[in-house]
């Protein structure tokens, strides 16, 4: 709220849009579902811890589906865990988003000729809001997914498409 | 005790169970007879010469045109010696008795084997799939191996 500090002369009145301050706070505590699988999850606990900090943009780890608003799939999906990560996202409570982190999960990765046991892009199970590519992503590129998420949270609508 | 010595020691009280040695090999192995594996092995970890205590791993190999093994490493920490143990079996006929009761810790690595490579070994206390699901049909580290189309509606190809 930096930018607003002062800029008011009467403390009573705060003028914004339902739609504005609603994707303010959705993207703002984008909670985060605590949950690794391979190695992308060592540079996620990197993203998380103080160097990089992912608490500040309000990513808070939270260790059920019920309480989180964004599942960071963070490694590869083979096909046994494809049918749990796809019960977790039945799981969440909408509005809820997906972060495919890592080759693994955007298309198989390394595995994608012989990985027999590894399915090739966990947007074949569930649907995917960003990509974000590294072999794993450093941190940096993992808040980068991050804050393109919250740009598309920022331009979400209450109106109805029409077609 | 060096490898010959542990293959005569063997050899003199097991007889045609010992099927074969390489004894000059950087790993020397000796092949045993796959359905007399556990009275071996007991003796390989009781016998106060040899204790082998310690089995460190069980791989599994297909070694193509249907001939299917495992390998027992095995390691004494009392006398500080090794040796490889093979079994040899057939995928018609893909049997070799567990040494699970032996050493604990082969139960888990004799899974596994059976899991990627459908080896079956007999007298194993809890013989099913360690790694993939149950419900996954056939044995994926097979040289004849064919990756299925679908498994439960995901498609598997890339």
């Amino acid at each position: 709220m930096g930018l607003l500090d002062q800029r008011f002369e009467n403390s009573n009145v705060l003028v914004t849009s339902l739609e504005g301050l609603l994707n303010w706070a959705r993207l703002s505590s984008l909670w985060q579902m605590q949950f690794g699988l391979a190695c992308c999850a060592i540079e996620m606990m990197a993203a998380s811890a103080s160097n990089f900090d992912m608490m500040r943009f309000g990513v808070i780890p939270r260790a059920t589906p019920r309480q989180t608003d964004v599942m960071i799939v963070s490694g590869t999906v083979t096909l046994k865990m494809a049918s749990r990560i796809k019960r977790l996202y039945d799981q969440m409570a909408e509005p809820r988003y997906v972060i495919s982190m890592g080759s693994c999960s955007n298309c198989g990765g390394p595995y994608w000729e012989h990985g027999y046991h590894v399915l090739k892009g966990v947007d074949r199970v569930i649907p995917v809001d960003v990509y974000v590519p590294g072999c794993p992503p450093r941190p940096e590129a993992l808040l980068e997914g991050l804050m393109k998420l919250q740009e598309k949270v920022r331009k979400e609508t209450l109106v109805k498409k029409t077609a | 005790m060096t490898a010959e010595e542990i293959h005569k020691n063997l050899q003199a009280r097991f007889g045609d169970a010992i099927v074969e040695a390489k004894l000059d090999a950087p790993q020397s192995f000796l092949v045993l007879d796959p359905k007399r594996m556990k009275e071996v092995c007991l003796f390989l970890r009781d016998e106060e010469s040899l204790q082998f205590d310690f089995c460190s791993c069980v791989s599994g190999v297909d070694y193509k045109e249907g001939k299917l093994g495992a390998i027992y490493h095995l390691a004494s920490m009392v006398h500080k010696h090794k040796i490889v143990l093979k079994a040899f079996c057939t995928v018609e006929n893909p049997h070799i008795q567990s040494v699970a009761s032996v050493w604990g810790g082969a139960d888990w690595h004799e899974r596994e084997a059976y899991d990627l490579l459908g080896i079956i070994f007999d007298e194993h206390p809890d013989l099913r799939r360690i790694l993939l699901p149950y419900d996954w049909e056939g044995y994926p580290l097979r040289k004849d191996y064919k990756v299925p189309e679908f498994y439960n509606g995901m498609k598997v190809p890339y």
